[in-house]
């Protein structure tokens, strides 16, 4: 049987082998685009200041394809660094780095070399 | 160790506590004497990256360094714009008298023994240090600029004092 289990219709699924080739190929053509233009045009950058020893709030709304733009303003060295390590950005006082948003789910955060700095960013979709 | 402990935490707070009865430090002597626990510890700290072989240790040594270094320079940035003169006082002297003793007593001692006498001493320093700052130094400081840099020493040193006990568990 081929795979329809992109046909979204609530209509009996068509077993024809043709018609259900073609309706997958229009299905991935449309997934493919709604998942390129309008994930580009969600996509949003939102900054993380480090100051006095601390992360400031962790944004809200966070989706993948997002962009963390994390800034040292502190006077020391610190690091944004995932638990689960899809991340790690070290920073000197006055530098920025960025990083994309790739998965969606709950990644804890803190500075390698102040690990008493933390943060948790909770991603979307 | 015990003795060690000891000794620092009284030579650093008997002056503090005779002080604070009348009416406290000054910002000249409260920068003084922040700057002085700063340059110690970087100092405390060159000396274990000539003289530790441990990974662990190595690392923390050079946090310390460039940590306190970075205070430091923005304590000199801050009284310079200030115009103030730090101010020696027996609290700062007390202090650097307490690590020159440690200094040389940490070399005489080699490898795994000076790994674990410069992980305590560094436990116990910054103890004192936050002791002093937040239960003196801060609440003595006039100037809004000094006082917030000391919060945020404060901040740094509890870090400090927190990543230096996890370490003496893996060194002792």
């Amino acid at each position: 049987m081929p795979n329809t289990s992109r046909l979204r219709s609530g209509r009996p699924v068509v077993e024809t082998a043709d018609l259900t080739r073609r309706a997958a190929l229009l299905t991935v053509a449309a997934s493919a685009a709604a998942a390129a233009l309008p994930a580009a045009a969600r996509a949003r950058t939102h900054t993380i200041v480090m100051e006095k020893m601390r992360f400031g709030p962790s944004p809200t709304g966070l989706r993948v394809g997002d962009t963390i733009v994390w800034v040292n303003r502190d006077l020391f060295r610190h690091t944004a660094t995932a638990r689960n390590r899809s991340f790690d950005v070290d920073l000197v006082p006055g530098a920025s780095g960025r990083t994309i948003l790739r998965t969606p789910g709950t990644v804890d955060y803190i500075c390698r070399f102040h690990p008493g700095m933390t943060g948790r960013l909770i991603v979307a979709s | 160790m015990l003795r060690t402990l000891i000794a620092a935490g009284a030579l650093a707070f008997a002056p503090i506590a005779a002080a604070a009865h009348d009416t406290g430090p000054n910002d000249a002597q409260i920068a003084h004497i922040a700057y002085t626990a700063g340059q110690l510890d970087v100092a405390a700290a060159q000396q274990a990256l000539k003289k530790s072989t441990n990974p662990e240790v190595r690392a923390f040594a050079e946090l310390m360094a460039r940590d306190h270094a970075a205070v430091n320079d923005h304590a000199v940035a801050l009284v310079t714009r200030l115009g103030v003169s730090p101010e020696a006082n027996p609290t700062s002297t007390a202090l650097t008298e307490a690590a020159a003793a440690t200094h040389d007593r940490l070399e005489t001692l080699e490898g795994a023994a000076f790994d674990a006498a410069y992980v305590a001493n560094e436990v116990a320093f910054h103890r004192t240090v936050n002791t002093a700052l937040a239960g003196t130094l801060i609440p003595h400081a006039d100037n809004a600029e000094l006082k917030a840099l000391l919060e945020t020493g404060l901040s740094l040193f509890q870090s400090h004092q927190a990543h230096a006990e996890h370490l003496a568990s893996s060194v002792r």
